[in-house]
């Protein structure tokens, strides 16, 4: 029988301000995050969580990420220290591109000043790693550790591989989830150039006026422990990661399978490593960028994967009132997924208002709605949720989480 | 034009440029040593690309990887641009 693996603290910085609690709540009232089109960080200020010399030696998706990770800490009960051997302390941070801003800095630098005054500290601000390893020196967690790279499945990903290093005997909790910040006029022009993002501003999942995505930038940080270890010390447990899969569609470097194969697979995965049937599912946090694309061809997945049971499901995509985080939103989305289990309701898809031929499943329009609620032999059982998060690539990964 | 490395010019600015990389201005003194100020080998590349903008002298070498005190940088900044 393979350990459980269950989430005892979250963090996260987002558009929607400081805290994970903050996250959740205001996007269950349908607040938005997203201002001129761009879903800033914009309450983040470094300097309340930074030193002067670790501020200048993190980029900002990383200043992101150890503010969230301070969060996450404290809201685990590790505020004080760990009170798990260090050394079986793993950390996996995903992002999508990793410093943006920084590579972007040093090039100026390079072309303006010539070579000699690119910074010693470009590549360490740069690489797509950073983040761990700040996280790692900061918090000193000893165990294994390293950035997932999966375009905007990283998120997702990093809470994967946390969890199969618990499994395997790795470490006993891992410190999981991702970051990014690429608000950048490199970033945003290239994504803009691809024709991904959205002319309009306006982040509407599933909607048929819906033009392509909203860039955001957060991080987003979840302490996974295994449940024995967590029981042991009597931890305050939020949600359990149950299952993960997943898959390649090999089909394009963008642009998604139209059948979303590739998602049906990393679905029904994940379902199996959880142990339950499409039946069992009560709400599906959706990757739902806002693009033409991903929201027909998730939205095909879901039916194929769920059958008949998608009908009944609500499927609702934070990215309505944040944007897309990019390699954070995979951990992003299962934050305030763990919470929505935990209150048993689903938050709103913001901004949905015109359906879609073919994109005809319960998106959640207007406001939250409460998860039906389900029975086991003992009475009402925790609700369960897929997290889906696809990245160009090909990348698809999902988590299954159940909520307390 | 690079400005006259004086003792006091040059001092001025090893203080300013290792305030910036984060230290205490008040424990940055001519006996404090890069250890104590948490001033590592990547500052004191920062260090060296600061001076040779301000006074045109180059802070490399292994004279420069000997330096032990915020005076040791000073000295071998003046002893250059003398």
């Amino acid at each position: 029988m393979s350990r459980r693996v269950v989430i005892t603290g979250m963090g996260a910085v987002t558009p929607l301000g400081l805290g994970a609690r903050t996250l959740f709540e205001r996007w269950r009232r349908g607040e938005s995050g997203i201002e001129g089109g761009i879903g800033a960080a914009s309450d983040f200020e470094p300097s309340d969580f930074l030193s002067k010399k670790e501020a200048r030696r993190a980029d900002r998706f990383t200043q992101l990420a150890i503010a969230a990770c301070q969060e996450a800490l404290d809201d685990a009960g590790w505020g004080d220290g760990l009170p798990i051997d260090p050394d079986r302390v793993g950390c996996v941070i995903g992002t999508g591109i990793g410093g943006m801003g920084s590579f972007e800095d040093q090039h100026h630098i390079l072309r303006e000043s010539g070579a000699g005054r690119v910074s010693p500290l470009a590549v360490p601000l740069m690489m797509p790693n950073a983040a761990p390893g700040a996280l790692a020196m900061r918090f000193g967690l000893r165990g294994p550790a390293h950035g997932t790279v999966s375009a905007c499945a990283a998120g997702a990903d990093a809470i994967g591989d946390a969890v199969r290093m618990i499994h395997a005997g790795d470490a006993d909790a891992i410190v999981a989830g991702g970051a990014e910040c690429t608000l950048t006029p490199l970033a945003t022009a290239a994504f803009a150039a691809m024709g991904a993002t959205s002319d309009s501003g306006i982040s509407r999942p599933f909607d048929a006026r819906r033009d392509g995505f909203v860039m955001g930038e957060g991080a987003g940080i979840l302490v996974l422990e295994d449940a024995d270890v967590a029981e042991r010390r009597g931890a305050r447990i939020l949600g359990e990661v149950a299952g993960y899969g997943a898959s390649s569609d090999a089909h394009h470097i963008t642009a998604p399978d139209p059948d979303g194969k590739g998602a049906v697979r990393a679905i029904l995965r994940a379902l199996e490593d959880a142990g339950i049937e499409p039946e069992d599912v009560d709400y599906v946090n959706a990757h739902g960028t806002s693009t033409p694309l991903n929201d027909r061809s998730e939205t095909t997945a879901i039916k194929r994967a769920l059958g008949e049971h998608a009908a009944r499901v609500p499927v609702s995509s934070l990215k309505s009132a944040i944007g897309h985080l990019l390699g954070a939103a995979g951990a992003v989305e299962a934050i305030a997924t763990v919470y929505a289990l935990g209150e048993r309701v689903a938050p709103p898809t913001l901004n949905y208002g015109e359906p879609d031929e073919g994109l005809d499943l319960d998106y959640v329009p207007g406001e939250a709605k409460a998860l039906r609620e389900r029975q086991n032999g003992s009475g009402p059982r925790p609700a369960v949720a897929l997290s889906n998060a696809f990245g160009f690539g090909g990348h698809n990964a999902v988590v299954c989480l159940r909520g307390t | 034009m690079a400005t006259t490395a004086t003792p006091q010019a040059v001092e001025e600015k090893v203080v300013e440029a290792i305030a910036e990389l984060g230290a205490e201005r008040d424990e940055i003194t001519r006996d404090a040593t890069f250890e104590s100020l948490d001033v590592d080998s990547l500052d004191i590349v920062e260090l060296s690309q600061v001076i040779e903008d301000e006074f045109g002298v180059e802070l490399k070498g292994e004279d420069a990887q000997r330096l032990k005190t915020v005076g040791d940088a000073i000295d071998l900044v003046v002893a250059r641009a003398a």
